[in-house]
């Protein structure tokens, strides 16, 4: 089970940060081309992330890229440099519209066969970042076989939304248009960052209801961030002692003929069933919550 | 590749390194390396400088190293940015950069 969880924001500029972030264990790195990175480092972190993408330290661990757009003069080299380093997944930013998605995968096919790399391992994702983009997040998620997920972004969105950051309540239409969207193309939703990494208590409030809404996980922008996002995901003892129960009725069910699951007297369904292993599979994967 | 005029790349942060690249003026190569792992990883910095600058075609120039204790990878990244810059070269050729 391929979890992602935590996707870790690095400025790509930053060597020291791009040498040692593996020791962090986030689900995903994602390495930052785009507003991390002043615009006289934009080809020093370009080459910084070519190669780091490369070093092996990196082979364990699912690399993310989060290039300039394509409508601006970084857009392209950053994705001449990022394929053709083995990333795993690139990041497009400001996605409004489908279109935005064609256009970077014509050019990353073309990378592809330029140097040499198998056309359609290198995996897609978007971020939304405006009212525009999330009218369109279902065209968006649908819009390449090699799209793995959509990410909400607050700043940008909130900006477009004549609104600002509070508590949340600017993002509830957005947060359950993209994982809508996201969840019936079939694919991964990602959650904004949240930016004060001293209010720990507001960081898991936030965590605890994304992780209710059915998100996949949530873009980080500090390792301190990482245990506490992981730990509030894993199932509970109860949750794990609870599914193994509802897949022991499941079992004996299916052995015995019988039609309908029952559990303590309740009818069981296929979804709680399915419910079930995803909570075995994730206990499995991530262990349980301290 | 020719620098043809100085350059600098890099940080003098721990994990990084300060490179600064200028012309020749006897069309000499000029390697001057210092690092705080001198002792133990000086051989390793030196020879991935070498080939760096070798896949870069740099056979003429001053090159000024400043190492805090970077990685190959961020080593080959500082040395071919300052190198890039001081050519004023944009068209990357990606064989030589890998």
């Amino acid at each position: 089970m391929k979890l992602r969880r935590s996707m870790l924001f690095l400025p790509g500029a930053n060597a020291a940060m791009l040498s040692t972030a593996f020791v962090y264990k986030p689900d995903s790195i994602m390495f930052d081309l785009e507003d991390a990175v002043s615009l006289r480092e934009k080809d020093s972190a370009r080459l910084l992330v070519f190669h780091a993408l490369q070093n092996p330290v990196y082979r364990e661990i699912e690399t993310v890229v989060r290039i300039n757009p394509l409508n601006t003069p970084y857009g392209l080299k950053d994705l001449e440099a990022v394929v053709r380093a083995g990333v795993d997944v690139v990041r497009l930013p400001k996605t409004d519209k489908p279109e935005d998605v064609h256009e970077l995968e014509t050019q990353v096919e073309r990378i592809e066969r330029e140097c040499g790399r198998e056309v359609g391992s290198t995996r897609l994702m978007a971020a939304i970042e405006s009212a525009i983009g999330v009218v369109n997040a279902y065209a968006i998620a649908t819009s390449s076989k090699r799209m793995i997920g959509i990410a909400l972004a607050g700043f940008d969105y909130c900006v477009d939304m004549q609104t600002e950051r509070g508590d949340g309540t600017e993002l509830f239409y957005a947060r359950c248009a993209v994982l809508h969207a996201a969840r019936a193309a079939g694919i991964d939703a990602f959650d904004v960052v949240y930016s004060d990494v001293n209010d720990e208590e507001g960081f898991l409030k936030e965590v605890d209801l994304i992780r209710r809404l059915g998100y996949t996980g949530k873009s980080l922008i500090n390792p301190r961030q990482i245990e506490l996002l992981h730990n509030a995901y894993a199932p509970t003892d109860e949750d794990v002692d609870y599914a193994r129960r509802v897949i022991a009725a499941a079992e004996a069910a299916e052995r015995d003929g019988l039609g309908v699951i029952a559990l303590n007297g309740k009818m069981i369904d296929a979804p709680i069933v399915n419910q079930a292993q995803r909570t075995l599979q994730r206990a499995q994967a991530s262990g349980t919550r301290k | 590749m020719k620098i043809i005029k100085e350059a600098i790349a890099g940080t003098l942060e721990s994990s990084d390194l300060l490179v600064k690249v200028a012309p020749s003026h006897d069309d000499t190569l000029e390697i001057i390396l210092s690092s705080e792992v001198i002792k133990q990883f000086g051989q390793q910095i030196r020879r991935v400088v070498d080939e760096t600058l070798q896949r870069l075609g740099v056979t003429a120039g001053s090159i000024i190293i400043e190492d805090k204790g970077a990685l190959d990878c961020a080593i080959r990244a500082r040395v071919q940015t300052a190198v890039l810059r001081g050519a004023a070269c944009t068209d990357l050729n990606w064989e030589h950069l890998s």
